[in-house]
C-alpha cells in the first residue's frame, strides 16, 4: 500500500479528551501522522513529540540583520560618501541612528520570520491543501493515522484503539 | 486542563459552542450584505468622493490652496496625521500587549482593532506625502536614495526621516500580523464555502489545514511578532512626538513629549476601537462575543491614559514656570489665554474632564455613555494636537510676524476625505472579513464560557 494515501481519521470534540488520546494512540504504538484542529491547542505539541520551533531563532538573526544594515547604511552615507555638519554633530551621530537602526530591526525581523514560517509550512495562495475532514477549522478535532505507516498493525486494532482513547467517530479518508 | 473563573466574568456569554462561534462570525461574510450596510458604504463613498474634489484641488493646484499663511507653515495637515496615526495605535496595542500580558479578553476585539490600525496609518501616510505638493515628483526623496547630481543622501538626523521609517515599518508589521491572523479564518469560510467564494478564500487561506505543527510555529510567529510589535507601538509615537520635540519652538521643545504622546494616542485609539465596535456589534448581533465586560474593560484604559494626558498637560505648565524660560511660559499662558483659547479648552474638558465620568461604573458599563464619550475623547485628541502645533506657531520670534491660521476649504475636504477613505476600507473589511477572530475565541471559550459543548 502507498504511504499518504489511506488515512483513519478519529473525530475528538474535546480539546482535554484529545491530548488524552494522543498520549494513549501514542503510547499504543500508533504512530499519529497530524492533528487537525480549528484553534491552537496548547500542550498538543509537547504530546505529539514535536521539536520546540527554531523561528524565534530566525528572527533573531533576521533583527539582527536588520540592525547591521541599517548601521551599516547610515555611516556609510553621514560619515563616508557624503559628511556634512548638520546643527554641529559629529559626522556619525551615533543616537541620531538609533530610531532607524531599532525600526529596520524590527522589520526585518519580523519580515523575515513571517516568510520563513510561510515557506516551512507551504503556505501560500496558490496551496492545494488536503483538507482530511472540513470540521477541522470548525469545531472538530481530527487525528489522522496513515494506514501504510502503521503496518505492523491491523486496521480494525487501530480503529479500536481510537475509539477507546474517546473519538466520537473513526473514519477512513483516502486521497487519489 | 482548563477551569472557569469564578471570579472573573465569562468572555463568550450565551452558551456559545465551537460552532456557534464559526457560524454567527462567518454569516457575515457569508449572507447578503444588509440595507444599513449599503446604506453606510455608500455614505462613506459619498464622502470620500466629496473629500476627493479638495484632495485633487490640492494636487491640481499644490498647498496654496490650505490655509497655511508663512507664520503657521503647519496646520490641519500635520494635526491630522498625528490624529490618525494615533488612532492607528489601539488595534497593535489590544493584539500585542494584551498578548504578552495574556489577557484573553482581547480575542473578540483584536481583529476589528487591528483593522482599524491598519486603515487609520493609511489616512496618516496619506498627509506627509500630499504635504509634498507634487508627490509624485517628490515622494522618493524621503528615501534613502542618492539624488541626481552625486550622492547626496537624506538626513538621518532629522526626526522626519525618522518617521518615515518608524510610519511604514509600523504598517507593514500590523499588515502582516493582522494577515497572519486572519489565514486560519480564512480557512474556516473556505471550507463552509462553495464555488468563487471557495476559491477567493482558498487563495486568502494560503492553503491552511490547522495542523498541529503548523499551530506550533504559528503561536510562536504571533508570539515573536507581539513582542517586536510592543517596542515598534511605542517607539512609533515616541517618533512622531520627536517631529515636535526636537525643535527649538516653544511649546513644542520638552522631554515630556514622547509618553505624553504614546498615552494620548492609546487614548485616543481605545476611543475610536469603542466607536467601531459598539456600532458592530450592535448591527452584527455580536453582543455576545463583545460583551460590556469588553466594554467596561476599555474605558478602563480611557481612565488611566486620559488622566496620565492630563498629568501631562499639567506638568508642562509646571516645567514652563519651573524653567523660568520667558518664551517658554509665555507659549503655555498663550495657549490657554491666547486667541484659541478655545480650542485649549475644548481640549481640556474632551480629554481631561469628560474621561472622569468613567469612574463611576453606571457610566463605564452604559452603552450608550461609552459611545458619546468615546466621540468626545476622539474630538478632543483632534484638538490637542491642533492647540499643540498651531498655538506654538501663530506666535511668531518677530511680533510683526504674529497670525491666526483660518482653514481653507481644501483643508476641511482633504480631512474629510480621510474620513470617506477610513471608513469606506472599515465597511468592506466588516462585509468580507470575520470581525471576530474566531480561532482565537475559540482557544479561551473553554476557561470562559458556561458551556462550550452540547
Amino acid at each position: 500500500m502507498e504511504r499518504d494515501t489511506h488515512f483513519i481519521l478519529g473525530v475528538y470534540d474535546d480539546e482535554g479528551v484529545l491530548l488524552h488520546a494522543v498520549e494513549k494512540v501514542r503510547g499504543s504504538g500508533v504512530k499519529i501522522h497530524e492533528v487537525y484542529s480549528p484553534y491552537p491547542v496548547h500542550g498538543l505539541e509537547h504530546v505529539l513529540g514535536y521539536k520546540r520551533s527554531k523561528l524565534p531563532i530566525a528572527a533573531f538573526l533576521f533583527g539582527m540583520l536588520g540592525t547591521s544594515l541599517a548601521l551599516t547604511m547610515q555611516f556609510y552615507m553621514m560619515k563616508f560618501d557624503w559628511p556634512m555638519i548638520i546643527g554641529g554633530k559629529d559626522y556619525a551621530a551615533f543616537p541620531d541612528f538609533v530610531p532607524v537602526s531599532f525600526e529596520m530591526t524590527v522589520l526585518l525581523a519580523a519580515f523575515g520570520m513571517v516568510g520563513v514560517f510561510l515557506i516551512t509550512s507551504n503556505l501560500k495562495p496558490w496551496a492545494q491543501p488536503r483538507i482530511f475532514d472540513l470540521r477541522s477549522t470548525d469545531d472538530k478535532h481530527i487525528m489522522a493515522i496513515d494506514i501504510a505507516n502503521n503496518s505492523s498493525l491491523e486496521v480494525a486494532k487501530i480503529k479500536e484503539i481510537l475509539t477507546a482513547s474517546g473519538a466520537t467517530e473513526v473514519n477512513n479518508k483516502s486521497f487519489e | 486542563m482548563q477551569v472557569t473563573s469564578s471570579v472573573r466574568q465569562p468572555l463568550v456569554t450565551g452558551g456559545k459552542t465551537y460552532h456557534d462561534v464559526t457560524h454567527d462570525v462567518s454569516r457575515q461574510v457569508e449572507g447578503k450584505p444588509s440595507k444599513l450596510w449599503f446604506l453606510a458604504f455608500l455614505t462613506a463613498v459619498g464622502v470620500l468622493a466629496l473629500g476627493s474634489t479638495a484632495l485633487l484641488a490640492t494636487l491640481w493646484e499644490g498647498i496654496g490652496m490650505w490655509g497655511l499663511n508663512k507664520t503657521v507653515g503647519w496646520a490641519w495637515d500635520i494635526t491630522n496625521f498625528v490624529w490618525w496615526v494615533g488612532i492607528g495605535h489601539a488595534g497593535t496595542l489590544i493584539s500585542a500587549v494584551l498578548l504578552l500580558f495574556r489577557q484573553k479578553w482581547r480575542t473578540s476585539i483584536n481583529r476589528a482593532a487591528e483593522a482599524m490600525t491598519i486603515f487609520a496609518v493609511i489616512c496618516a501616510a496619506m498627509f506627509p506625502v500630499i504635504h509634498m505638493g507634487r508627490p509624485w515628483l517628490g515622494a522618493y526623496w524621503a528615501l534613502p536614495l542618492p539624488n541626481t547630481f552625486g550622492s547626496l543622501w537624506v538626513n538621518f538626523n532629522s526626526p522626519l526621516l525618522w518617521d518615515v521609517f518608524a510610519i511604514s515599518t509600523y504598517f507593514s508589521v500590523s499588515l502582516v500580523f493582522w494577515y497572519i491572523g486572519l489565514i486560519p479564518d480564512f480557512a474556516t469560510i473556505r471550507d463552509r464555502a462553495t464555488g468563487l467564494r471557495k476559491i477567493i478564500y482558498g487563495a486568502l487561506s494560503f492553503g491552511w489545514d490547522g495542523a498541529a505543527k503548523t499551530w506550533m510555529r504559528y503561536e510562536s510567529v504571533s508570539l515573536i511578532l507581539a513582542g517586536l510589535a510592543t517596542p515598534l507601538v511605542l517607539s512609533v509615537h515616541t517618533i512622531v512626538s520627536f517631529d515636535f520635540a526636537t525643535s527649538v519652538i516653544p511649546g513644542w521643545h520638552t522631554t515630556i513629549f514622547p509618553p505624553y504622546f504614546v498615552a494620548g494616542a492609546i487614548f485616543s485609539g481605545f476611543a475610536m476601537v469603542l466607536t467601531l465596535m459598539i456600532i458592530t456589534r450592535k448591527v452584527y448581533k455580536l453582543e455576545d462575543y463583545i460583551t460590556l465586560e469588553h466594554i467596561e474593560l476599555m474605558n478602563i484604559v480611557i481612565i488611566i491614559t486620559g488622566s496620565i494626558v492630563g498629568i501631562a498637560y499639567i506638568t508642562e505648565f509646571f516645567i514652563a514656570w519651573y524653567s523660568g524660560v520667558e518664551a517658554e511660559q509665555y507659549a503655555f499662558i498663550n495657549r490657554a489665554t491666547g486667541p484659541y483659547w478655545w480650542a485649549y479648552w475644548s481640549m481640556m474638558t474632551c480629554n481631561v474632564i469628560s474621561p472622569q465620568l468613567f469612574w463611576f461604573k453606571k457610566i463605564r458599563t452604559s452603552i450608550v455613555a461609552t459611545f458619546l464619550l468615546s466621540l468626545v475623547v476622539n474630538i478632543g485628541m483632534w484638538f490637542e494636537r491642533f492647540v499643540i502645533i498651531v498655538t506654538s506657531l501663530h506666535r511668531d520670534y518677530l511680533p510683526s510676524s504674529w497670525a491666526m491660521f483660518y482653514p481653507s476649504w481644501t483643508d476641511v475636504g482633504v480631512y474629510l476625505f480621510t474620513f470617506g477613505l477610513f471608513f469606506t476600507l472599515f465597511f468592506l473589511f466588516a462585509k468580507f472579513f470575520p470581525v471576530i477572530n474566531m480561532a482565537e475565541v475559540k482557544s479561551v471559550l473553554k476557561s470562559s464560557s458556561e458551556k462550550a459543548h452540547k
